[in-house]
């Protein structure tokens, strides 16, 4: 292998993030880091095989896409076919949606930071990788790690509560919801609100120490320029489960607003690129590739105007003080913004638990189909998703387009880590600490790789390192 | 002149070595049910014709080495059944995963999990996988229908649907095209089940699917319970049996 060559780093498969990834370093001649991609080299078909079932079935059949958000699958699809059905599910349903919605996004957000993104703040970056890891945590910090762990299953018995499954749900339904919830279940689901809160302090906490103590490397790390899409609710607060878009340009302009998300193809355009299946999307107006924007929790928060709970609405205040007046771009963020959406999520959870609707017995609305297409997003944990259905007239699905939060992110994640790979990596002397940052990059955007290419499973990472040849310099592989 | 009266005697039978009193033209499959002989079943449909189609009922018979359906043989004098031999328990769990191999059934998505006579046949002779390979035929749903739809990936071809029909409705909507691999369940003249002049909406197809092959628009998953029993009732008060 030449030495002092042009090299090619891949690491493959990322570790501590859902599905399967290879990242690939291409060094220059002098060790430094020229280019980096990020491919995904799974792809599933799901858009292919879902075409010839019944509309009726995708709230069911797509939260298999993925482990960590089913049910924003399932609520995309279900609003997806109830605008084909041309119905809206009643309160109690709705409430109910919103509520499990939420009980997801917790359980998702909290699997992020205390299990697999905690460890690097907690352990620091360059420690032993064989406990810098949930097992890890919970040997150094056991109070802690079992606080994540409980607050996991806070969001993942909400699931249980409404729907009698923990993970791939039953009972989200074009119309609403298959059955209504006890009162046992919704005392249970209150009765772990305020550790809930608690432990969602503690993460921030812990995210806040970490960067005062190193605000250089926070501040630095991955921050790069982007425009900004999510859902926003009426009056521009955060919203997570239905509402309009929003986006916003890299200096904190609002450049569209409550945009039918419905019409996503008028503001979005999805680029195949050769390395990846994942595409390319782009904002619309701005072309390519001045219309990269990303999703997820950054995106949300920098583009919230405010937050409806008390709590989190303080988070967010510092939030924005952190942006000086402007996006706050640094990709290492991702990590304050999605535990600040946490705190929002149990405070909605204790809110709608408090609500009278939420025990209603009318949860379902019937309805048939009355138009051919329907489209349906919302909020995953990672950020906005699309289903976009099509059908005959019997309501076989002829046409299925999904996008996915992760798959928005993809610009995102490339130039993260190649901003982190060219701060970090010596190709002269490759230390794990240095690949670990890189994977940390794409970490950041918690992506679940697997409901991008609309693949199932979780696999390890790998970071291989190739000269300008082409020739494998070295291969990282560990399981994840 | 009276007719000649049927043959009174009892016959005695012996099943899995105890003896039991039949009457004559009594199947097997109708004394093991009258003393709680558990026999799985497939395209028995109580109330409608016998057609031996799934061959999961099969039974051993001292003196025969073929094996044979318990739901379409008769009784004999002195017969010795075996209905829980290994060869008998190797035999269904085979045909079940034969059936599951032939077609697309995914339970996890199906409107009929966990009330599917498919599946809970597979739970109950521990099929814990298939050992041959799925054939992954190109079936389609037919939607067509304003209250139902037929999803023929899910569908085991045991004709309940065709026969209530036709027995008990009277319709005929249904029935069965191709040979083997290649049959399929046709509405009318193999046409679309929303065009069909015969079919009545009477939903009882829907009721006896064993599986989540017929299902009600409304349905999604695991909500879909079938009620086959309807149709036994049904022909019961009718004073009709099988
Ligand atoms: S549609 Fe149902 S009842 Fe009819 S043959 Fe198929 S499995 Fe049997
Ligand atoms: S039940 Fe006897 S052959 Fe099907």
């Amino acid at each position: 292998m030449a030495e002092g060559l042009g090299k090619k780093i891949v690491i493959n498969p990322v570790t501590r993030i859902e599905g399967h990834a290879k990242i690939s370093l291409f060094l220059n001649e002098t060790g430094g880091v020229k280019d980096a991609q990020f491919h995904v080299d799974e792809f599933r078909g799901f858009e292919k095989f879902c075409e010839g079932r019944m509309f009726t079935e995708m709230p069911v059949i797509t939260p298999r896409i993925c482990g960590i958000c089913p049910v924003s699958h399932s609520v995309a699809s279900a609003k997806a076919g109830e605008m084909i059905m041309r119905i809206s599910p009643p309160p109690g349903g709705d409430r109910l949606r919103r509520l499990i919605h939420l009980g997801q996004t917790i359980s998702s957000h909290a699997l992020s930071f205390f299990h697999l993104s905690s460890p690097d703040m907690l352990m620091g970056w360059d420690s032993d990788p064989a406990s810098r890891n949930i097992v890890g945590l919970a040997e150094k910090f056991p109070d802690l790690a079992k606080r994540g762990i409980r607050l996991r299953k806070f969001g993942q018995d909400i699931s249980l509560h409404v729907t009698g499954k923990k993970i791939h749900t039953y009972g989200i339904v074009a119309g609403g919801m298959q059955s209504p919830i006890t009162e046992e279940g919704r005392k249970a689901m209150l009765d772990g609100v305020a550790e809930a809160i608690e432990t969602t302090k503690m993460g921030l906490d812990i995210f806040k120490k970490y960067r005062d103590a190193n605000l250089k490397e926070v501040d630095s790390f991955a921050n790069f320029e982007t425009l900004y899409m999510g859902t926003v609710g009426p009056e521009g607060e955060l919203e997570l489960y239905d509402g309009k878009l929003r986006f916003m340009d890299a200096g904190g302009k609002i450049v569209g607003d409550q945009l039918d998300p419905a019409k996503y193809l008028d503001y979005i355009v999805e680029r195949p690129v050769s390395f990846s299946y994942l595409k390319y999307p782009y904002y619309k107006p701005l072309g390519y590739p001045n219309g990269f924007y990303r999703v997820g929790p950054l995106a949300r928060l920098n583009m919230a105007s405010k937050i409806k709970t008390q709590l989190a609405q303080a988070y967010l205040t510092e939030f924005k003080q952190m942006g000086n007046g402007r996006p706050v771009h640094g990709t290492f963020y991702y990590h304050f913004a999605r535990l600040i959406e946490m705190l929002m999520a149990i405070e909605q959870v204790k809110a709608l638990l408090d609500d009278p609707n939420i025990l209603s017995k009318e949860v379902f609305a019937k309805g048939f189909r009355n138009q051919s297409e329907g489209v349906g997003s919302s909020e995953a944990p990672r950020g906005t998703l699309f289903h976009h259905y099509t059908t005959d007239e019997s309501g076989v699905l002829t046409k299925v387009n999904l996008l996915i939060a992760t798959g928005q992110n993809n610009p995102g994640m490339n130039r993260s880590v190649l901003e982190v790979a060219k701060q970090y990596v010596d190709g002269n002397n490759l230390k794990e600490g240095m690949l670990n940052r890189v994977e940390a990059a794409i970490r950041c955007y918690d992506p679940c790789l697997s409901c991008s290419t609309h693949a199932i499973g979780s696999m390890p990472l790998s970071i291989e390192v190739l000269d300008h040849e082409g020739q494998l310099v070295r291969v990282v592989k560990r399981n994840g | 002149m009276t007719p000649l009266a049927a043959p009174t005697t009892t016959i005695l039978v012996t099943i899995d070595e105890k003896t039991y009193s039949a009457d004559p033209g009594e199947t097997i499959l109708d004394v093991c049910k009258r003393e709680g002989i558990n026999i799985p079943t497939l395209c028995f449909l109580e109330g409608v014709s016998t057609v031996g189609a799934c061959r999961l009922c099969l039974i051993e018979i001292e003196g025969t080495r073929k094996l044979l359906p318990a739901c379409a043989t008769v009784v004999a004098p002195f017969q010795k059944v075996k209905t829980n031999s290994d060869r008998l328990k190797k035999n269904r769990r085979m045909t079940l995963e034969l059936l599951f191999s032939e077609r697309n059934h995914i339970c996890s998505v199906c409107v009929a999990n966990y009330n599917c006579r498919l599946q809970d046949l597979a739970h109950e002779v521990g099929m814990d996988h298939v050992r041959f390979p799925y054939l992954f035929p190109d079936c389609n749903v037919d939607g067509t229908n304003k209250i139902y739809n037929i999803d023929h990936n899910r569908c085991i071809m045991c004709t309940k649907c065709v026969r209530t029909c036709d027995e008990v409705e009277g319709a005929h909507t249904w029935d069965v095209r191709g040979r083997g691999f290649e049959s399929r369940i046709i509405a009318d003249f193999d046409e679309a089940w929303g065009t069909s002049p015969t079919c009545t909406l009477c939903g009882k197809c829907v009721s006896v699917c064993p599986t989540g092959a017929l299902w009600h628009k409304q349905s999604v998953q695991n909500n879909m319970k079938k009620s086959p029993e309807m149709v036994s009732e049904l022909t019961a008060k009718r004073g009709r049996k099988g």
